[in-house]
This record gives C-alpha cells, sequence and structure tokens, in this order.
C-alpha cells in the first residue's frame, strides 16, 4: 500500500528536473535539431524550395557534390586554409601571450600591449575584410611600403591574383583569430604554479627546457581544446572570405562555406546546398566528436 | 443592493463585450497594412521615400505600408528567403536578374491579370518585364550606366573629345595610363562576389554596337559580335591598360579609383555622381555614351539597372498592391522619385526635374535620349550565376590560361544548362 502510495510521488520527482529543463529542450529542439533534420530531409530531395512538388532523389545530389571538381578544389582550399591558421594562431598566440606573462617587462606596458595585441579581436569580420582590402589594394599602403624599401619593383595584387590570394586569406584570419588564443593561454600561463618552474630551476632546467617539460604539458589541455575549437569555427569561416574575394579569383580561394553559399544564393540549387551543409556537418561533427573525446579523458 | 451591482456590472461588461466584437472586424476589415520590402529607402536621402509613402496612405485611407528596408544584397536574400517560405513581403522591390527564379517559384504575382482587373492603361509604363508573354515586374526607375571620363586627366592626356568608338578608347586609354603617375586608362571589376561587372562593363560593349549575347532567347555568346568585345577587352587588358586589382574589384572599388583620379575613364551608374562629387569636389568629369564597334552606326544600347516593383504571390491584399503599385507609376509621383533617385522614369509621361541637379544630369537625359535602354540579363535563369560563371571563364581568359574560343565556348556551355 505504502509503496502504491509512494510511487506517483516518485515518479513526479523523477520528472520535475525534466519539468524545469523543458524550456531549453524545447528551444533546442525547435532552434537546433528542427533545421538540421529539414536540412538533412532536403538533401535527399530533388530541388526543394524550387520545385512545388519535390520528390525523393536518394543519394544523387551527394554524388553530383562530391564528385564536382569545385568541391574538390574547396575541400583542398578549405583544408590548407583551416590547417595554416590553426597553427600560426596558436603559435602567435602563445608567443604574444608569453610576452604579456614575462616579469620583465613593466605591469603598464604589458597592459598598454594587452589592448594593443587584442584589438584584431574587437573588430567584425566585415570590418576586418574591409580594412584588409584597403591595406592589399594595389594602391594600398603595403604595396607602398615595400616599394619604398625597395622589397617589390612593382605593385602585387596580393588578393587579386591566384598566386597570392589564399595566401593573403590565411593572413588576414590569422590577425584576426590570434587574440583568441593569446587571451585563453595567459590566464592559462597565470595558473601554472610558480614552484614548478622554480624546482626545475634548482635542478638546473634551463629556459627551453622549462617551456617544454612545464609550460607545453600545463597547457596541453588548453591548447588542444582551442585547436579542436578554432578548426571548427575556422572551417566554416564565410564572411571573411566572401567579403574579401568572393570564393576568387577564378576559384582560387573558394572554401565549403563559399561554395555552399553560391549553390543556395547564387543557382538556387537548395538541395545541392543542402548535401553540400551536410557534408560540412559531418566533418565538424568529427571534429567535435574528437573535441568532446579529449575532453572526456582530460576528466 | 450586492446583488443588483453585480448584475448591472456584468450586464455592462457583457454589452461592451458584444458591442466591441461586433465592432472589431469592421475595423479589421478596413484597415490593411501592406509591406513593402526593398532597398530603395537607405538609398533615397533620409525621409524621402517614407514622405513619398506617407501621401500615399493619406491618399488610401484603408491602407497603411509598413516599409522593410535594407541594403540591396540582404533585401535580395530576404526576398529569396520569404520567396521559398511563402512570406514574401505583399509589395517587393525586385532587380530583372531575379524575376525568372522567382515566376519559377511561384512566388510573384502575375501583374498583367491585375493591369487587367483595375483597367489600368499600361501603355504609361516605359517597360515591362514579362515571361511566357505576362508581366511580373515593372521598372519604377532606371539607372543608366554611361561612361564617366575624368576631362583633367584626358585634356593632360591631350585627348580633345570623349571617345566614340572602340579605336578611339583605346588610344584614349593608352593615352592615360601612365605608370609614373599611377594611372590607368579604364578600370573593369571583376569580383567574383558580386560579379555584376560582367553585364555592365564587359557585356556592355556588345549591347553599344546594338549587338547581343542571346538569340532567339537562348545563349549565344560564341558569336561574332560578343567574341569581338571580349577580344578588344582582352587586348585593353595584355596592353596594360586596365586598371590592377581587377579580379576582385567591386563596383564601389571602381566608383573609388575614379574618384581620386587613379583611372581616366569607367563604365558606371549615374547614381553615383553625387558621391564623386562629395568625395572629389576639384575633379572635373563628363558622361558619354558607351563606345561602339568602329563600324556601327545605329542606335546604341547602354546597359540599365532597374528598382522594380512586383507583388507576392502569396499577399492576401493583391488589391490594395497594385494601389501602392500604381501610385508610384503614377506620373506625378514617378517623376518625383526619379528626381530623388537620379534616376530615368518608369513612365513615360514622366520627366524628372533636373533644374536643381547636377548639369550631368542634363547631359544624361540627352544621351538617354538618344539611346535605348540595354540589359539582357533582365529575365534570365540564374541570372547572378551566368554572370559568375562568365566571369571565371573571362578571368581565366585574361589569364592566359584559354583562348577567346575556349572562353566563350565553355561559358556557351555552362549557361546551356541553366536553360
Amino acid at each position: 500500500m505504502s509503496i502504491l502510495k509512494s510511487s506517483p510521488n516518485i515518479f513526479r520527482k523523477r520528472l520535475l528536473p525534466y519539468f524545469y529543463l523543458s524550456p531549453t529542450i524545447l528551444l533546442m529542439l525547435i532552434l537546433m535539431l528542427l533545421p538540421i533534420v529539414m536540412v538533412i530531409g532536403y538533401s535527399f530531395m530533388d530541388n526543394v524550395i524550387m520545385n512545388k512538388d519535390p520528390q525523393f532523389a536518394g543519394i544523387d545530389n551527394y554524388l553530383e557534390i562530391l564528385t564536382d571538381k569545385n568541391f574538390h578544389q574547396s575541400v583542398k582550399n578549405t583544408f590548407l586554409f583551416t590547417v595554416a591558421s590553426v597553427i600560426f594562431h596558436m603559435i602567435i598566440g602563445l608567443t604574444f601571450a608569453m610576452l604579456l606573462n614575462t616579469k620583465r617587462i613593466h605591469p603598464s606596458i604589458r597592459s598598454l600591449f594587452r589592448v594593443i595585441y587584442v584589438l584584431p579581436w574587437v573588430f567584425t569580420a566585415a570590418i576586418i575584410a574591409i580594412l584588409w582590402r584597403l591595406l592589399l589594394n594595389p594602391n594600398g599602403i603595403i604595396n607602398y611600403f615595400l616599394e619604398q624599401l625597395g622589397i617589390i619593383s612593382q605593385k602585387i595584387e596580393w588578393l587579386g591574383s591566384r598566386n597570392t590570394a589564399l595566401y593573403a586569406l590565411i593572413f588576414i584570419n590569422i590577425w584576426s583569430g590570434y587574440p583568441f588564443y593569446m587571451v585563453s593561454l595567459l590566464a592559462g600561463l597565470q595558473g601554472i604554479s610558480v614552484d614548478l618552474y622554480e624546482a626545475a630551476e634548482v635542478d638546473g632546467a634551463n629556459p627551453v627546457q622549462r617551456f617544454v617539460y612545464i609550460t607545453i604539458p600545463q597547457l596541453k589541455p588548453i591548447i588542444v581544446s582551442m585547436a579542436m575549437l578554432d578548426c571548427i569555427w575556422t572551417m566554416q569561416q564565410f564572411t571573411l572570405v566572401w567579403m574579401t574575394t568572393g570564393g576568387g579569383p577564378i576559384r582560387a580561394t573558394e572554401m565549403l562555406s563559399t561554395y555552399t553559399y553560391k549553390l543556395a544564393f547564387s543557382k538556387y540549387q537548395f538541395s545541392l546546398a543542402s548535401a553540400s551543409a551536410v557534408i560540412i556537418l559531418l566533418f565538424s561533427m568529427l571534429l567535435a566528436f574528437v573535441y568532446v573525446r579529449t575532453q572526456k579523458a582530460r576528466d | 443592493m450586492k446583488k443588483n451591482l453585480l448584475r448591472v456590472l456584468l450586464a455592462a461588461v457583457v454589452l461592451t463585450t458584444s458591442i466591441l466584437t461586433g465592432i472589431a472586424p469592421v475595423f479589421a476589415q478596413e484597415t490593411v497594412t501592406l509591406e513593402f520590402s526593398q532597398w530603395w529607402e537607405p538609398e533615397l536621402p533620409a525621409g524621402a521615400f517614407r514622405a513619398i509613402i506617407d501621401r500615399f496612405e493619406a491618399a488610401n485611407p484603408g491602407i497603411k505600408v509598413e516599409l522593410v528596408s535594407g541594403p540591396y544584397s540582404s533585401t535580395r536574400e530576404q526576398v529569396v528567403a520569404g520567396a521559398a517560405t511563402g512570406t514574401m513581403s505583399d509589395v517587393v522591390g525586385l532587380d530583372g536578374a531575379w524575376v525568372n527564379d522567382f515566376v519559377k517559384q511561384g512566388a510573384i504575382a502575375d501583374l498583367s491579370a491585375l493591369i487587367a482587373e483595375a483597367n489600368y492603361d499600361d501603355s504609361q509604363l516605359a517597360s515591362q518585364i514579362q515571361l511566357n508573354g505576362a508581366t511580373y515586374m515593372i521598372p519604377v526607375v532606371n539607372f543608366v550606366y554611361p561612361v564617366f571620363i575624368n576631362d583633367d586627366l584626358l585634356s593632360a592626356a591631350e585627348i580633345e573629345s570623349a571617345p566614340s568608338n572602340r579605336t578611339e578608347f583605346a588610344e584614349a586609354a593608352k593615352a592615360l595610363t601612365s605608370s609614373e603617375n599611377n594611372v590607368s586608362g579604364w578600370v573593369l571589376p571583376l569580383s567574383l562576389e558580386a560579379p555584376n561587372g560582367i553585364q555592365n562593363d564587359v557585356m556592355s560593349w556588345v549591347w553599344a554596337s546594338g549587338k547581343s549575347m542571346l538569340k532567339d532567347g537562348q545563349p549565344d555568346l560564341t558569336n561574332d559580335d560578343v567574341k569581338s568585345a571580349v577580344e578588344y577587352i582582352k587586348a585593353l587588358y595584355d596592353d596594360g591598360l586596365i586598371a590592377p586589382g581587377a579580379f576582385t574589384m567591386k563596383e564601389q572599388d571602381k566608383v573609388e579609383e575614379f574618384t581620386n583620379g587613379r583611372v581616366g575613364m569607367m563604365i558606371d551608374t549615374l547614381a553615383h555622381i553625387n558621391l564623386i562629387r562629395e568625395r572629389n569636389p576639384e575633379m572635373n568629369f563628363s558622361l558619354a555614351p558607351v563606345p561602339a564597334a568602329d563600324d556601327y552606326e545605329g542606335t546604341r544600347g547602354l546597359p540599365y539597372a532597374s528598382w522594380g516593383i512586383g507583388i507576392a504571390e502569396n499577399s492576401e491584399h493583391k488589391a490594395e498592391a497594385w494601389k501602392l503599385v500604381e501610385f508610384l507609376m503614377s506620373e506625378e509621383i514617378n517623376s518625383e522619385l526619379a528626381t530623388i533617385a537620379n534616376a530615368f522614369p518608369g513612365n513615360v509621361n514622366s520627366e524628372p526635374d533636373l533644374s536643381g541637379s547636377d548639369p550631368l544630369f542634363t547631359d544624361a537625359f540627352e544621351i538617354y535620349k538618344t539611346i535605348y535602354p540595354a540589359n539582357e540579363f533582365v529575365g534570365l535563369p540564374v541570372a547572378e550565376d551566368l554572370m559568375r560563371t562568365f566571369d571565371e571563364e573571362f578571368q581565366l581568359l585574361l589569364e592566359g590560361d584559354q583562348t577567346v574560343d575556349e572562353a566563350l565556348a565553355n561559358a556557351q556551355a555552362a549557361w546551356e544548362k541553366e536553360f
């Protein structure tokens, strides 16, 4: 009798947390899961939205995307763009973080440089694109200085030439993204116990050894997490690419994001664009999976 | 006593409710709110477009207009999304390049039916964008794209008059180009983000000679006229007469280069005259039609862009929406709109008031009278993508990766897939 009486209470107690969570769950279902499911559904239909009565097309859209040479070019560019950006973000971010963490510089100067170094991060992608388009213009200030210094003899079309556009774009992305690493790694550096360095010094470790055997292992969890997140974010970078080069010249800077955008909003091939978006989602999920695994291993 | 008071209160509530519920639908039926999404309001002087709409509201007491304004590119995305989801605004600002795709989607209404229903005299419309014999877009005002010439640079280069044919243009471009002074003869924006340079700066050379890139409504890019125009531009590029950075240059960069005196000539919209004057008041510049082929004597085509208007198929207030279209196309309002937009009217009876405007607009109006507006991308399927595809092949040609014949054959093959 007592069991029967208490079971509704237990049931209610178990359900209560879900009840409190229900607004968030509902929002996540509507704003995240539903659009993803819809896009996946679209990717298996013949052209949705433009076609009033779309039919199931199986994996045709995926086959078309995967055999498109422009898609291959986009994957290649995105890979190079992402890997180079992440590596240089890390190197520059760590270098600047260590500079800002050193006790040899006066605190007020450190604060000043902290503000200067973090500046690229406060600009929106649109501002960064306009800024660098002006700087890298054939008649821009960068060519002017290089000419004045005698480094170049004629104007370089940094964003307008197939030979330099992708590297120029990677440079812009590195410039705009390193402060995120710098700020996070600086916080990590400040959390490393001084005792470790003192003990290493007593043991006769030189600065390089202290960096390799203390700093890097201590920062490793932050570095791995940030590298994973940066991979996902950089892979999806759209605004900067679109506003600086639009994927050109001649697809030299075509990324998965611009390729997908053009399919949807230029060709109005929404099903193909959905298939391309699902492929990007799979890449991102793979990285997210690695990220979650490393986080779990750390815990 | 209390019971009586309660009864009176209850009766009052019931009476008020019944009156209100009886009246409410009457009000609801009388006031119709139209949503009008366009990119025009931000491009006009502050408050000018709203003032015109306020006059429409005053003349049509039962209709309110809510303006949904944004830049051109975001309006386009908004309209595409609205067309996809069936939530398009009642009245939409349209570019001719979008029409074909929206018609295919069934997103925009057949205006011919509304014109007939309203007994509207459509002979007063300068043009109508039609597909399969039905009108889907009406150009409200038109912006033509003549050649802008920096007169200071031209006289410094000892060129006496504006070039009128291709040979003269090439000679002028050569005389203007000076690496010492950092000046190029001509500027050609070929950015893939906004590939309208193909329409305004490349195909305009074909249209200027009265020729076409289409045959019976199908792509005909390999014809001699297109080939000759493309060869001509390629020669200008090879001779170093085109400003550097063409492959990622956008329209605003082109204007910037011209305004800063780094370019002698550019093909551009009249809408930028004020901007150039503001940025560089010292500069003297003039306008001329786009040069034609040397042996061409006929009427020249001049590229144009329109602020077009259409009505959403999903609109529940098509009759009211048509009233707004009719209002904007009326002789008086269309004249006013053309005047404040520095454009040419879409109503044949309207005349822009040029008395207070830049003298160059008077010159432009004179040019406008001698040419025919040409834009063959209007009404084509995935028009922007056609421009982008051509742009990519054109860039490969300029880079020397393929011949003119190969570039045109590749573009032709890509275009044929879309038709």
